[in-house]
């Protein structure tokens, strides 16, 4: 396609073109995309280069003066051989799976119910998305004392509703809840996202599709699961896959809340990250534990979205 | 519109649905209310059992989350002068003398700085870039274009390893530049993509009248696209702003002294024995509200961001 712009100066008669002052386009396209280019250049790929070089030494950054040893791959072979780091990778996958079948099942209940377009909808969808505006290590921190053992209010609720004792169980300390709360609050915050990515997907739907339906004499039911669901289904698959990748980087809600414990129950990776990196100052094995992270992130990402793009064309 | 809809729902499972929603919103909305009651509360009302809704207001949070105390000696205490102010009083009726003023101020300054710093930088490379993408033949277009939101997908503990490294040599670790540097290289991926959608829809016919007006490119850049694009630049600096005044990652490995905001240091406001919930609650309060009420004010251009944002992608 022939730029319009250059077009329109090639048919501009030659007066006028010639007050078409200043920097050519080329060079004001350069001028204003090299900044952007520039800061991502050193803000984010010469660490990630630099990481993939500390990767395959035993660098550790609490002792910049040893010498620095060429250790090859071992960094690699040690992680993938460790049973700890599978261990993480399962607790990581459990908690991605219930958070995102929680929320993609919360979050389309709600946005179907909020296009009924009853009054007041548009307020109640605002108070809903407040918990995933604010700040996941401040709200995740919180939480603590709405977990608290005896006397918080989750163990008092729960005590209210259910009849269960509140000191006969305590939601972050052992006793194998604290996988489970954390998934909660992340359900309480990251719902409204699915939402609002459902509800844009409800309201692409066309009215007429539903009444050619409706002239067919199609049920509600047989309407819902063959116009609703697949329509939206693009949508949705797009709201898991941002879901995905966000909770593959989970990090401050967790560790505020749990810090991984009990023992290593609620251990992310990225916590696992964190441990490796500024606790032990193993830096050469992390940073060869973030690439592993990186790569699995982008492979998993990759393949996703050439599914999601198999489904948006039919 | 009287006339009979087939796609309009019936007046009870209008009904229904907004009894659902209503049910959801009160139990999703109990932590936030939680948090700002627990900021009026007394310590003792605080952690009581069962959890108390209905309590004497306090302000012991706040003067709590504002200054340091200490304990003294019993004889000493009894001998001091009646209190000069009303937080005096608050710290006495607790037993103790205000000893200083805590970092709090001095943190949430630095959210500011650092939120408002780094949300003015994203924008105005963002603007540059995006038009360029929208508008000019770029080299590698689409290339660059992932490379940019490929960024985003990096883990911030695997990017803050080598980036405290990097800080580290170039005397950045725990500056406000620094810090506004990193969150505008995290912002700017989301700022360039939501903006090249908003300049897309501006209609070209617009600058080239410009151009044949004899504007020079940059003059019709900054007297017809800004003005045209200003909503659309607007509601990606409040994403942009409520990033930066929320992340927590980078702020709690590469700050500690100096350049330290707001998220890592609530939750390490301690009192006797733990977390002082009043004084936790007080500084959650004041960090959070101005999120809340900017998302209510705001609403129409936030939620049309964030699916717009998402969907684009």
């Amino acid at each position: 396609m022939p730029n319009p712009i250059e077009a329109a100066a090639r048919a501009t008669p030659a007066p006028i073109a010639r007050k078409v002052r200043g920097l050519s386009d080329r060079a004001i396209a350069w001028i204003f995309v090299a900044p952007t280019i520039f800061l991502l250049l050193a803000v984010n790929i010469f660490p990630l280069i630099w990481t993939v070089r500390l990767s395959f030494t035993n660098y550790a950054a609490n002792r910049p003066n040893r010498e620095v040893e060429w250790v090859g791959l071992r960094n690699y072979t040690r992680i993938l051989t460790d049973e700890g780091t599978w261990a993480t990778m399962q607790t990581t996958a459990h908690f991605l799976f219930w958070t995102i079948a929680l929320q993609v099942v919360l979050g389309f209940t709600l946005a179907w119910l909020i296009n009924r377009k009853f009054k007041g909808n548009d307020l109640l969808t605002t108070l809903i998305v407040l918990p995933m505006m604010l700040s996941p290590a401040v709200v995740g921190n919180f939480w603590t004392f709405l977990y608290q053992p005896q006397i918080g209010l989750v163990n008092y609720v729960v005590e209210l509703v259910t009849g269960i004792p509140a000191s006969s169980f305590s939601m972050l300390g052992p006793g194998g809840l604290a996988p489970w709360s954390i998934i909660i609050v992340d359900t309480w915050m990251w719902t409204p996202f699915v939402m609002l990515i459902c509800l844009a997907g409800l309201r692409s739907i066309p009215d007429y599709i539903y009444e050619a339906a409706e002239v067919d004499r199609a049920s509600k039911w047989r309407q819902f699961w063959t116009i609703t669901v697949p329509m939206v289904l693009p949508f949705l698959m797009l709201a898991v896959l941002f879901r995905g990748i966000e909770n593959f980087k989970m990090f401050d809600m967790v560790n505020l809340l749990t810090g991984g414990g009990p023992g290593n129950e609620t251990l992310l990776t990225s916590i696992d990250l964190k441990r490796e990196a500024f606790e032990k100052w193993r830096t050469g094995y992390s940073s060869a534990y973030a690439i592993i992270l990186f790569v699995t992130v982008f492979g998993l990402a990759s393949i996703y979205v050439k599914a999601l793009n198999k489904v948006k064309e039919r | 519109m009287s006339a009979y809809s087939v796609t309009e729902p019936s007046k009870a499972s209008k009904w229904v649905a907004a009894a659902l929603v209503v049910l959801y919103t009160i139990i999703t909305l109990l932590p936030l209310v939680w948090i700002i009651s627990t900021s009026f509360k007394s310590g003792p009302d605080s952690i009581s059992y069962p959890p108390k809704v209905l309590f004497e207001p306090a302000l012991e949070g706040y003067v709590n989350l504002f200054t340091t105390r200490t304990r003294i000696a019993a004889e000493d205490f009894a001998a001091l002068p009646p209190p000069e102010t009303w937080y005096d009083q608050i710290v006495r009726d607790q037993g103790m003398v205000i000893a200083g003023q805590s970092r709090f101020g001095e943190r949430f300054l630095n959210s500011v700085i650092i939120g408002f710093g780094s949300t003015f930088l994203s924008i105005f490379l963002g603007t540059l870039a995006a038009y360029a993408f929208s508008r000019f033949k770029v080299p590698l277009k689409d290339d660059l274009l992932f490379f940019i939101l490929s960024t985003r997908m990096m883990p911030p503990i695997a990017v803050a390893i080598p980036i405290y490294l990097m800080y580290r040599e170039l005397g950045l670790s725990d500056t406000h530049l620094g810090m506004i540097l990193l969150y505008t290289a995290v912002n700017i991926s989301l700022a360039v993509w939501l903006l090249k959608g908003f300049i897309d829809e501006i209609p070209r016919e617009y600058e080239e009248a410009a151009l044949i007006d004899g504007y020079t490119r940059f003059q019709a850049f900054r007297k017809v696209v800004l003005p045209q694009a200003a909503t659309g630049i607007a509601s990606t600096a409040i994403f942009c702003l409520i990033f930066a005044w929320n992340e927590y990652a980078f702020a709690v490995l590469l700050t500690s002294g100096n350049a330290q905001t707001a998220p890592p240091f609530i939750p390490t406001i301690i009192g006797v024995g733990g977390q002082d919930w009043p004084a936790v609650a007080a500084g959650a309060t004041l960090f959070l509200l101005p999120v809340m009420i900017f998302t209510i004010l705001l609403r129409k251009h936030l939620l049309r961001g964030i699916t717009f944002g998402a969907v684009r992608k």
